[in-house]
């Protein structure tokens, strides 16, 4: 198999069996029972804690760590999911060093937060694991909602509705619910199948039907669903992608890192799922980070990942950046991509500009440098597409080109909510996208039944 | 370079740290480790008197309970005196003390409420060469049933009348061990000294029970679905045991008496304490059951230390220098008067200060100040309680500061007097003597 690692251009089964299987597992493994009071145990259940502050959807913290640490694991469940239906998603992919973690005490005190994410899929697993249903429908109210999407902001959303007692049809344009949960995020993060095990989860409270293959501008449009239900729900993710602006970004090599990435999740036998020798990544997000990294663990021999600013610009955090060194990504910055190069039309390598901060604002400075490679994939971020919402777009509000909202997640057009990545309220966060979803549902409840 | 060692009652050691009598001073081989590791005595395991060996339950013997991250704060246990043969321990006895001249070895005795069967047992006590004995008078469990152990300690006037026996029939120290499962610990204390006993030690166990089974509502430790109160110690009676040796310490009968002390020591730091309250030695078993003989390492060394870095030379430099501050609540200054002060620099913002004071206290500490999560005493309303320095997390980060006289007491409005002035002389006392001025 020694060849085959070090085989030049994009090819599939670089590895063994074994190092796939290793190299794919989860990243942070659960913590058994042991672990877990220990963990639990360094929790000083603060008033106000400043880690439920710090959580975008609001989870009593130190009560659910407490119900951990006094044996009463799905005490704890109860808690996290009266707050986050996905809280089992959440513990698995939440940048937690840059929100609860980040906030807790402990990080104060002694620079070692309580495990808080860990925690958390502790209880989740635990309720998950035993099938356990905290909630039931309430009375039906008689009244329908159209959730378009069903990624986190749908789930959360439809779970909620379904809850209050109404009746959900939660549209999604690909062949699975779960939304960036199954198509988005790094395969280490979400093991086994996870995500689709939590869409039943959440669904199984009743009262949601999910009709797969439907999408606004391919057979739905607001208007018609308006007509049909009582409101709706937009949670359409964002459907573009941003282009390099670099000549030559056709060529073959040169993809989008979400379509890698979906395509990764979606593979059964990585080793049929081909990767470059050399992989170049543009982007400095959370998305750059699971490509590279991902590239890396499928055999690249040399994956770089190239961001036109310095590191604390990254959005993504410092452990995932940690992370990427650790697994052998080359994170280099201030350079921009200028043109990438191919041969016979395939690629073969990428120039870049040195940049630099002048005034604030960012300036290529003339020098430019080569890297060899036989991949590159693009991760500069995602764009909300107007043909993604059909006509609606004409009457909608936007703001810095995604959908704008209220507090509430109410949009420009009555009986119309939104929510998630789509909204200029969305951070990238499927927990922001829980939270978005949980309170539109609350907002539709209110305006139903006022 | 401060001298460790200890004569208590004329039994030499080389630091005052004995093994209480207990598991790990049941055998030659413990003991010899023990000694290796640098104890500098033990009390061997109760003898009984001769006959058919005392049997044991075969089921667990001890219970317990925990803080974070599980560490032992209490144990509880029911079993009994040594089950071994009392010739087979008398033997090993006596080849210990051979083998370890300069380590106090003291032989802890409990036979029936008889003079015979004191009589008969002290002899062959003597013949090993022992340092002294110790009269269990204490373990509150199943010997108890029997009218020994603590059946004995309750009773103020079998002790004395056993230790006058004891007396008359040995040339050995006596010690005698008592049980804090009495209302005062003073009675029994006294009690031993009129049948003039060389020391007293304690405390012995308290009766406990140390949680129950919710599936089988059995009491811990189980002994096939039934349990029973055993004997409770380790860092969770210290509390208790620093106030009962208090209690004889200060006791003007008791004067002079003195006293082993035992109850929860585990670090040099406890020892110490007990010794400051008057006790010329201390017997450990807990921390030992739980960590090994090595603890000992750091109890020597960080007494040393502690020593050198106060000028004391000798134990006898600093035994008893706590004592005349334990007094009753009665004579205590109602005129000192403490603010809490919360150092912000160390404050990690858990909010446990506020959220005590809030709800349990007297509103006396802010959530936020402008807007911003911060907390601040609140001078006007804190009675300088203490209960937001003992549920802080972070050691040394709220104090109780003394005002100093002539400053106002924003709470009273009242200017702090430099004066002592105590409830015997409150104006609110009807019993108050006339006030000096």
């Amino acid at each position: 198999m020694a060849n085959a690692r070090l085989k030049d251009g994009i090819a599939a089964g670089r590895l063994s069996p074994a190092e796939y299987r290793a190299n794919f597992a989860d990243l942070h493994p659960p913590l058994d029972e042991h672990e877990a009071r220990v963990a639990a145990d360094r929790c000083y259940f603060c008033h106000d804690a400043p880690c439920v502050t710090a959580c975008p959807t609001s989870i009593d913290i130190p009560l659910f760590i407490r119900e951990i640490a006094t044996g009463n694991p799905l005490g704890s469940a109860r808690t996290i999911f009266e707050q986050n239906i996905l809280g089992g998603m959440c513990a698995r992919v939440c940048p937690t060093e840059q929100l609860c973690e980040e906030a807790c005490v402990r990080q104060a005190a002694e620079g070692k937060p309580v495990e808080i994410g860990r925690l958390q899929r502790y209880a989740t697993d635990h309720a998950m694991a035993g099938g356990v249903q905290f909630f039931s429908r309430a009375a039906p109210t008689g009244r329908s909602v159209a959730v378009v999407g069903a990624g986190p902001a749908g789930l959360a959303c439809a779970h909620r509705l379904a809850m209050l007692g109404h009746d959900v049809t939660l549209f999604e344009a690909r062949k699975k619910a779960g939304g960036l949960n199954e198509y988005g995020i790094a395969s280490y993060k979400t093991v086994d199948g996870f995500a689709q095990k939590e869409v039943d989860y959440v669904t199984a409270i009743g009262g949601i039907e999910i009709r797969k293959g439907k999408t606004l501008g391919d057979g739905l449009t607001v208007e018609g669903l308006l007509d049909e239900y009582d409101a709706v729900f937009l949670a359409i993710g964002l459907g573009g992608v941003n282009a390099l602006g670099a000549k030559g970004e056709k060529a073959d090599g040169a993809a989008d890192a979400v379509d890698f990435i979906a395509e990764l999740r979606q593979a059964r036998d990585l080793s049929k799922l081909p990767i470059g020798r050399r992989v170049v990544v543009i982007g400095g997000g959370m998305t750059a980070i699971d490509a590279a990294v991902q590239s890396k663990l499928l055999g690249a021999e040399e994956v770089t990942i190239c961001y036109r600013r310095g590191p604390e610009a990254m959005k993504a955090s410092t452990f995932e950046q940690e992370l990427a060194a650790a697994k052998g990504v080359t994170i280099r910055h201030w350079l921009q991509p200028v043109r990438v190069l191919s041969k016979k039309g395939r690629v073969t390598g990428i120039e870049l500009e040195y940049t630099e901060e002048k005034k604030g604002r960012l300036v290529g400075t003339g020098e430019t440098l080569k890297l060899e490679c036989d991949q590159v994939f693009k991760a500069i971020g995602q764009t909300l597409r107007s043909r993604d919402l059909d006509g609606a777009a004409r009457r909608l509000e936007f703001e810095r080109g995604k959908i704008r909202t209220d507090a509430e997640g109410r949009t420009s057009i009555p009986r119309v909510w939104a929510g998630g990545d789509c909204t200029s309220t969305g951070d990238d966060l499927t927990v922001s996208a829980v939270a978005q979803g949980r309170d539109a549902a609350m907002s539709i409840h209110r305006a139903l039944m006022g | 370079m401060a001298n460790l060692a200890a004569d208590f009652v004329g039994i030499k050691s080389p630091n005052p740290f004995w093994l209480a009598s207990a598991p790990p001073t049941d055998k030659a081989y413990n003991v010899t480790r023990a000694f290796k590791a640098g104890w500098g005595g033990v009390v061997w395991k109760t003898l009984g008197e001769e006959g058919p060996p005392v049997v044991n339950v075969n089921g667990p013997r001890y219970g317990a309970i925990w803080g974070a991250d599980r560490r032992l704060l209490g144990l509880n246990n029911i079993e009994l005196i040594t089950d071994r043969d009392l010739y087979v321990n008398l033997r090993e006895i006596k080849q210990i003390k051979k083998d370890w001249p300069d380590r106090a070895v003291v032989v802890s005795l409990m036979v029936p409420c008889e003079e015979q069967a004191w009589k008969a047992i002290l002899p062959l006590v003597e013949e090993t060469g022992a340092d002294g004995v110790e009269l269990n008078f204490g373990c509150p469990h199943g010997m108890s049933e029997r009218g020994m152990g603590s059946a004995v300690g309750q009773v103020p006037e079998y002790v004395e009348m056993v230790v006058r026996w004891c007396k008359a029939h040995t040339r050995m120290p006596v010690i005698t061990k008592l049980t804090p499962n009495i209302t005062d610990i003073r009675k029994p204390a006294r009690a031993a000294k009129a049948g003039g006993t060389d020391a007293v030690s304690l405390i012995n166990t308290i009766n406990s029970i140390t949680a129950i089974d919710l599936d089988t509502f059995s009491p811990e430790p189980s002994i096939d679905g039934k349990g029973t109160h055993g004997g409770y110690c380790g860092p969770a009676v210290k509390p208790i045991a620093l106030s009962m040796v208090s209690e004889i310490a200060r006791d003007a009968e008791c004067a002079g008496l003195p006293i082993s002390a035992i109850g929860g020591i585990t670090t040099w730091r406890d020892a110490a304490e007990f010794m400051a309250l008057g006790a010329g030695n201390v017997q450990v078993c807990t921390a030992a059951m739980t960590y090994g003989f090595k603890i000992v390492q750091e109890m020597i060394s960080g007494l040393e230390n502690w020593m050198d870095a106060k000028g004391h030379r000798t134990l006898a430099d600093f035994t008893g220098r706590a004592v005349a501050n334990v007094t009753d609540w009665q004579y205590l200054n109602l005129n000192y008067v403490t603010k809490a002060r919360i150092d912000q620099d160390k404050c990690i913002s858990c909010g446990r200060c506020h959220i005590a004071c809030e709800d349990t206290s007297h509103q006396a500490i802010t959530l936020t100040v402008n807007g911003k999560r911060r907390f601040e005493v609140i001078e006007e309303e804190c009675v300088g309680c203490n209960l937001c320095v003992n549920v802080c997390p972070v050691e040394g980060c709220i104090e109780m500061v003394p005002l100093a006289a002539g400053a106002v007491d924003r709470r009273t409005g009242l200017k702090v007097s430099g004066k002592f002035a105590d409830w015997t002389t409150h104006p609110n006392n009807p019993m108050a003597r006339t006030a000096a001025e």
